[in-house]
């Protein structure tokens, strides 16, 4: 099928809510920082954050920031504005995050025909002011 | 090793309302619903309403995703004189033909003498299941998915399906061939909400909702309510039908699929998978059975790549040949002889949440036990085994098997 240019979904119409255990995961992106949660004792990566360290059980973070590539790993297309039904062609992506394995991000992608996202596809990060001041990262082709 | 429970309880009673296309129910009221699918299950046992002492839910005790049952006002509803049994699995769907294993740990631990699980569900437009995900207020946890767009189940297995494609091979005609084969079977079925043929045609020609998902890989949103009372076999007995016999059930799931709907963090395999792995591992070894050992399985069908994926979960197939098992027939039902065809086992003889009506995995508990009664509409000839799936969703999901007694 032909959908044409991929789109991110509008930020304006894009709410977060954050707790203590994800909100340096935000605030570095209001940086323009893209990071993951690092266990700061055994060094595993998790995503989304959480309190515990899944795998050693510490509580010791690590927020590095990462390269802020990615690769696909999977996606669907959708054409239509979930908020209020209107045409729009969007690609969500689930994406592996360079530099932190094992974690992965839901985004958007742009920056190429959504019918051109592929598994595999290298992307890179591409910040998108969402509400309250926050800033989402989506990826470009 | 056998299950310790295996055998010592059954399904005695199936009940259920008119299925109405979703929001078509107003002005019933969710209670009014959930009495009658209670008071049908009561009469097909042959028991009163009044001797339910027990409630067994699953999907948090939901109805729907929005509503809630509460005991309390469904005993005031009902006259129920006491009640020494409630309990909910917790989480979504996916613990449908879980909560009869709830059912029998209740019955078990002599707790109660007759439980009811039960779903009604009632889809007014701020209700609708279908955009759940983006309609939930923003949380910590969702503000790493909804962003992205992906608002409702079906978005979050149309990835699934996609890595699926993706590894194996896997085509978007094996996903038309699960809609095709199950429509099949809804002709002759008064309530179902879809009863036409579904051609090849008809099925490319549906609206991609979610690339690679079509309107037609996606299941009906419906309104109605659906109970099934379980009981132990010694009062199985005195009931009015042959009981259907509890032969195992599990819930439950594994890490690597975890948070799967909301987190996507699941590692290949699990990934482009149903998650069930864990749950039919624990329902074969509590029976000692295996897939062939199956006449009819009714496997949940929100989405219908979902059902090709469990059938490779359960061992119908290997992992990766879901989309050859498929487009080989064996999920179809063949009436002329009542038996599957190609060597298969029959999948969704009502039709299932794609083409009859979706009450949240109920309506495929209901077909299970008309198997082994031996009364179903489209009957698989001598059925003892019927395998019941709930789920693909959020942990955990479910199995359960039910055997003719």
């Amino acid at each position: 099928m032909t959908y044409g240019p991929a789109r991110a979904l509008p930020g304006d119409q894009i709410r977060i809510t954050t707790n203590p255990d994800t909100e340096p995961f935000w605030q570095a992106a209001r940086e323009g920082k893209l990071t993951a949660c690092q266990c700061g004792e055994c060094g595993h990566f998790r995503m989304p954050p959480t309190a515990i360290c899944p795998e050693c059980g510490s509580r010791a973070k690590n927020w590095p920031t990462l390269p802020g590539t990615a690769t696909v790993f999977s996606y669907a297309i959708c054409n239509k504005n979930p908020k209020n039904g209107e045409d729009y062609v969007y690609v969500p992506v689930v994406v592996d995050l360079d530099g932190a394995p094992g974690t992965r991000l839901n985004a958007n992608v742009s920056g190429c025909d959504a019918e051109d996202v592929h598994i595999g596809m290298k992307v890179s990060v591409d910040w998108t002011p969402i509400q309250d001041g926050w800033v989402l990262p989506n990826f470009k082709a | 090793m056998a299950w310790v429970n295996q055998d010592k309880c059954a399904i005695v009673g199936v009940g259920a309302t008119d299925y109405y296309v979703r929001g078509k129910s107003w002005p019933r009221t969710i209670n009014d619903m959930a009495a009658e699918a209670i008071m049908n299950a009561c009469a097909d046992a042959g028991i009163s309403h009044k001797q339910i002492d027990g409630f067994s839910y699953y999907s948090t005790a939901g109805a729907g995703y929005l509503d809630k049952f509460d005991t309390a006002s469904l005993m005031e509803t009902l006259g129920m004189p006491h009640i020494s049994w409630s309990a909910t699995l917790t989480s979504g769907g996916g613990g449908c033909p879980g909560a009869i294993g709830l059912a029998t740990a209740g019955l078990m631990n002599e707790d109660c003498t007759y439980t009811v699980t039960l779903m009604a569900l009632q889809q007014l437009p701020q209700h609708r299941l279908g955009v759940v995900f983006g309609a939930a207020a923003p949380n910590p946890e969702n503000s790493f998915l909804q962003p992205s767009g992906l608002v409702g189940p079906g978005h979050l297995m149309s990835v699934l399906a996609r890595r699926h494609m993706h590894l194996y091979g896997t085509t978007q005609d094996a996903f038309g061939e699960v809609v095709m084969a199950t429509r099949a079977n809804t002709h002759n079925r008064p309530k179902a909400v879809r009863k036409d043929p579904l051609t090849k045609e008809q099925y490319d020609a549906s609206v991609m909702l979610a690339d690679p998902l079509r309107r037609l890989d996606f299941c009906l949103e419906t309104d109605g309510a659906v109970a099934v009372i379980t009981t132990t076999m010694d009062r199985a007995k005195d009931c009015r039908h042959k009981p259907a016999v509890v032969h195992a059930a599990a819930h439950g799931g594994q890490r690597e699929w975890g948070r799967a709907f909301a987190w996507m963090g699941m590692p290949d395999p699990h990934f482009a998978s149903s998650g069930h792995k864990f749950t039919a591992d624990r329902v074969w070894a509590q029976s000692g059975l295996s897939a062939k050992d199956m006449d009819v399985a009714l496997i949940y069908d929100h989405f219908s790549p979902m059902v090709l994926m469990q059938l490779e979960d359960y061992g119908f197939c290997e992992k990766g040949e879901g989309n050859d098992y498929v487009l080989s027939g064996k999920l179809r039902y063949d009436p002329a002889t009542g038996k599957g065809v190609n060597g298969g086992v029959p999948v969704n003889t009502h039709g299932g949440n794609l083409n009859e009506a979706y009450i949240i995995g109920m309506t495929h508990i209901v077909e299970g036990v008309e198997q082994v009664r031996g009364t179903a509409i489209n009957q698989v000839k001598d059925a003892e085994f019927a395998l019941v799936s709930g789920g693909p969703a959020s942990l955990p999901v479910s199995s359960l098997i039910l055997r003719k007694d």
